[in-house]
């Protein structure tokens, strides 16, 4: 960037007195002086325009019509909106899109948080607790969601042979409402707790030493270092990892897809049927490609709603501190 | 940075026009040639889903020995239900194999939906074949202007799969015979089921999923989801909501094992385990049942009929050609070999899909199964073919099964009341197909 400018610079305003090139020459230079920036930058906007803007746009435009798999589009209008919105199978899997993410997003951050302030301690084999923390999010979600689905089986799952032990009766994770939300959100859990606790790390590593040594010397404790320290000045990370974990969960698809046997349906009741398997299920299992593209801008629009609320909020927080 | 001028803009769009030029240049550097020369070796790319057993048992391989100059490319996904949707985005693309599966719940759909997707076998040396088949199985592949779009591979003509040893423990009949002679309707195979329960070991119930035994019922019948002008009569048929009530009946008097086929891995656990003493099994399911019973399954299993001796089908395929296919000739050759009696005859024997072919129907009637207890599977199954019924087929018909199946699971899993479940699979269907 410097450099064209500078060449800009240069071309633009040709010494006096130095005997002139040829005109064209001149403009030519120019003209690259000009343009150049704006090539430098094209390979981000085409590959964005071409993966990420049309791809919106496009799955808009085909919301607008009814487009069966194997066969061509007709315009309807909102039509298929009017459908989705008086559907209750895509409130349901809203719904379920909502709790599943509260259930699974809301012990994650909090174990993490722990994690991770245990980590900051000086601590015998840190390295290893380190990298074992990322060790979950290394594994293929197909890969974790089937050990995790043998082991929440009805039958020789060794969830429920170990709840056996205490005298509970066996649970059948899979087909009830809650419990296979619960299942699925231990999954997710399992998954994504070390890495966010990582993220938390990196932010508690930034909190100036000196101020946990101002408190200690103040007779606070480490629960209230952590309350009164840690915690303000990881504010910022929390918002990141509140954000991102939203997005996350309004995005949910592989692990009830594969718990559910590949099946989109998400159970019985659709009780684990996530807004992402709905769209599936309606693309893909009915090959109706314009309702699924109706799915997709809608949750696009919900996870927009969702952000800005995230912003908003963090705003009006800092304002009052 | 300053505005660029009118003339600057230009500038920039030709220069992003060069860039992505460029870029789209450099993607398609890695496509295929054209299509072979005539007369010269031939690739046949073959798709197809789940186990057809032409690869496992060779077959590709010798039809290459004995054509020097063809090969075969073969690929397979393993379930239909992610293998017809990837196919559909290939086939309109033109980009389809030269020999794709075609499943028979999908068969209706490719007949009234995209003939001009798919090759006029009559046309191809494949047309001679098409004249073999039991009656419905190409009537099924044929569109309303004459055009058969389908070879037929398999049936699945339908019989009742039971552990021999567990119904022994209960004091029920074990000989495939006995058994049948106690089960003349429905009602009475439920019959045997609450005798069953009352006298089994615990965790062992008596059927595997309400689904399945729906699956079961509704395969006897001719008139399903459709009529025979093609118009939805799922609301109003009686036999469906006959089949429905049975199996709801069933879910709910605690009969099944509430595990749902090919989804739960309880359910391919159970074969070994005994969590389910019976199970509807169509031929197809012959080759399933022993792979997850295993070994230690052998001699333990059963084959009879279905209640009061009815014949059934269930599942099923067959092979076609894409429109978009460049070498038709080639595919329809291999095609008719693969799906002649002789090879039919084979598969049968290796992995059970059941031929669809008159004369290879004849030729494994007498075959006995020693993992089955010597079950005379041959005749179980051929009878079970001839006496099936004609059943009319629908666009829609995987669509209506699936609400079925889930709201079935939720009478028998969740509780919920099979006139609530009927209900809500009704507005399903509405929702979906309507």
């Amino acid at each position: 960037m410097t450099l064209s400018l500078h060449r800009s610079t240069r071309v633009a305003d040709p010494e006096p007195g130095v005997p002139g090139r040829p005109p064209w020459r001149s403009r030519l230079y120019a003209l690259e002086g000009r343009t150049a920036p704006y090539v430098y930058v094209a390979p981000f906007f085409l590959v964005f325009a071409a993966f990420g803007l049309f791809p919106l746009i496009y799955t808009g435009w085909i919301s607008l019509h009814r487009y069966r798999l194997g066969s061509s589009m007709s315009w309807v209008a909102f039509d298929n909106y009017a459908w989705l919105f008086s559907n209750p199978q895509f409130w349901n899997s809203l719904w379920k899109t909502i709790t599943i993410g509260i259930l699974s997003t809301v012990p994650q951050l909090m174990i993490a948080l722990g994690l991770a302030h245990m980590l900051n301690y000086k601590l015998r084999g840190r390295m290893f607790f380190r990298v074992s923390m990322i060790m979950p999010y290394a594994t293929s979600v197909a890969a974790a969601t089937l050990v995790f689905g043998q082991l929440f089986g009805r039958d020789a799952g060794a969830v429920n042979w170990l709840l056996g032990m205490v005298g509970i009766d066996a649970v059948d994770w899979r087909n009830g409402d809650w419990t296979a939300q619960i299942a699925l959100s231990v999954i997710i859990t399992w998954r994504w707790t070390g890495y966010n606790a990582l993220i938390y790390l990196a932010g508690m590593q930034s909190i100036s030493q000196d101020l946990y040594e101002a408190a200690a010397l103040d007779g606070a404790n480490k629960w209230q270092q952590f309350r009164h320290v840690t915690l303000p000045g990881l504010r910022p990370t929390i918002l990141f990892t509140i954000v991102v974990s939203t997005i996350g969960a309004s995005q949910v698809f592989g692990e009830p897809l594969i718990f559910g046997g590949g099946q989109p349906t998400g159970g019985a009741l659709g009780q684990y049927q996530t807004l992402g398997l709905f769209m599936y299920q309606q693309g893909w299992t009915f090959g109706q490609l314009g309702r699924a593209a109706t799915v997709a801008w809608v949750t696009f629009a919900l996870i927009l709603v969702l952000v800005l609320l995230n912003t908003w909020l963090a705003r009006r927080r800092e304002r009052a501190a | 940075m300053h505005i660029p001028s009118p003339r600057g803009r230009r500038t920039v769009a030709l220069a992003a026009l060069a860039t992505s030029v460029v870029l789209a240049v450099s993607a398609c550097g890695g496509s295929a040639g054209g299509p072979a020369a005539a007369g010269g070796p031939v690739e046949l790319t073959v798709g197809l889903f789940g186990t057809f057993g032409y690869q496992e048992n060779g077959l590709f391989a010798e039809y290459e020995k004995a054509h020097p100059g063809v090969t075969i490319k073969y690929e397979s996904t393993q379930s239909d239900d992610k293998y017809w949707p990837a196919l559909q985005t290939r086939l309109t693309a033109g980009k389809a194999s030269d020999v794709q599966g075609i499943e028979v719940a999908r068969i209706s759909d490719v007949v009234t939906n995209q003939p001009e997707l798919w090759t006029d076998l009559r046309e191809t040396p494949a047309g001679a074949a098409v004249g073999g088949y039991v009656d419905w199985k190409e009537k099924a592949a044929t569109t309303k202007s004459g055009a058969v779009l389908g070879l037929g591979t398999d049936i699945g003509p339908m019989g009742i799969c039971y552990r021999s040893d567990l119904l022994g423990q209960a004091g029920l009949p074990t000989e495939p015979a006995a058994l049948a002679a106690q089960m003349a309707s429905w009602p009475d195979f439920l019959a045997l089921g609450a005798k069953y329960k009352a006298a089994a070991p615990a965790n062992s119930a008596w059927h595997d999923s309400a689904s399945g035994l729906y699956n079961a019922i509704i395969s006897t019948e001719q008139k399903i989801y459709y009529d025979e002008s093609g118009e939805l009569v799922v609301s109003t048929n009686p036999a469906v909501k006959s089949a429905f009530d049975i199996a709801a009946g069933a879910g709910q008097a605690g009969l099944t094992a509430r595990l749902e086929q090919f989804v739960d891995p309880g359910w391919d656990a159970g074969f070994g385990s005994g969590t389910f003493a019976t199970i509807a099994c169509p031929s197809w399911m012959i080759g399933y049942i022993k792979g997850k019973a295993g070994d230690a399954g052998s001699g333990k299993w059963n084959v009879t009929t279905l209640p009061g001796g009815k014949g059934g089908n269930w599942g099923g395929s067959y092979l076609g050609i894409p429109a978009s296919s460049q070498h038709k000739k080639e595919a329809a050759e291999l095609i008719t070999w693969l799906t002649a009696p002789a090879q039919q005859v084979r598969i049968f024997n290796a992995v059970g899909n059941f031929p669809s072919t008159k004369d290879a129907i004849t030729q494994v009637s007498g075959a006995t199964d020693k993992f089955f207890s010597g079950a005379p599977i041959g005749k179980i199954y051929s009878d079970s073919s001839t006496s099936a019924p004609v059943q009319i087929l629908g666009p829609n018909d995987g669509v209506i099964k699936k609400v079925f199946s889930d709201s079935l699971l939720s009478v028998e899993a969740n509780g919920v009341a099979p006139a609530d479940a009927w209900t809500k699979s009704m507005a399903a269907v509405t929702q979906q197909v309507g």
